[in-house]
């Protein structure tokens, strides 16, 4: 379906993700940021870039993988995205939810 | 946001055979990854998988467990166990399913709390450095129920 973030139409799934990654911006990011409850920092945004660099290159996203990541560590994933830090940071990233029970 | 009315998943592990210890481990971590609070209490055998000598040593249980689709003889002999078991962890590892030691240091960072049965812990005469560091302390059951501290609360036995 098709709803208005930040002033642009946008196609997104049931569940608020974008389905167009073509289609994302910050100011979109920044939006479905507020409605997780989320004030982003330039921290967040390095996170954001490196799981859409992620899933660019294919790479399947887990707890795991942040883990591994050498980006951050789970404990300020938690910090950063608290509630669900995997589901609410691909939302604001624009890409798919990851599918992985992990 | 959240649909879910679960706030709090308990576990209480009570078994070291590696399906029942990564059933509790996923589900843990999984009611993390949803926002959920989660907490596992170790007790009898589960015991094992909080031991630093023992939790990266877990087996499948080649004896008594149907699905293996072996003959219970066959599954009793030597080596079996641990081939089940090798057999087992390749399958999981493709699945970027981590080791015990790694997964335990996924839950404590993701925020799960561990504890450790104080019974089964005196029983086993177990001392405070055999259990992993991670872990969040020796409750009894009756502490343990305590953690169920709000509505929507789940107890869940392994």
């Amino acid at each position: 379906m098709e709803t208005l973030i930040a002033g642009s139409n946008v196609k997104v799934n049931q569940e608020g993700y974008l389905l167009d990654f073509s289609q994302w911006n910050r100011t979109i990011g920044e939006q479905i940021a507020q409605a997780e409850g989320i004030v982003m920092t330039p921290r967040h945004w390095e996170v954001i870039e490196w799981l859409q660099e992620q899933v660019k290159a294919d790479k399947a996203l887990s707890i795991r993988g942040i883990k591994k990541s050498g980006v951050l560590d789970i404990k300020e994933f938690y910090a950063l995205f608290p509630g669900g830090p995997l589901k609410i940071s691909t939302k604001i990233a624009g890409v798919p939810k990851p599918k992985s029970c992990i | 946001m959240n649909k879910t009315k679960v706030k709090k998943m308990l576990f209480i592990l009570s078994k070291a055979t590696i399906e029942n210890v990564y059933a509790a481990f996923i589900m843990a971590n999984g009611a993390r990854m949803e926002g959920i609070e989660s907490e596992v209490f170790f007790t009898f055998f589960g015991l094992e998988a909080i031991q630093k000598k023992k939790l990266n040593n877990l087996h499948v249980a080649t004896v008594g467990n149907p699905a293996m689709h072996i003959p219970t003889m066959v599954g009793g002999l030597p080596g079996m166990e641990a081939l089940a078991t090798k057999m087992m962890k390749k399958e999981m590892e493709k699945l970027d399913m981590p080791p015990v030691d790694e997964f335990l240091e996924i839950l404590s960072a993701s925020g799960v709390k561990l504890w450790a049965c104080k019974l089964a812990y005196d029983m086993f005469h177990l001392k405070e450095e055999d259990l992993i560091d991670d872990l969040d302390g020796i409750l009894t059951i009756g502490d343990f129920y305590n953690r169920a501290d709000q509505d929507g609360c789940q107890i869940v036995f392994i």
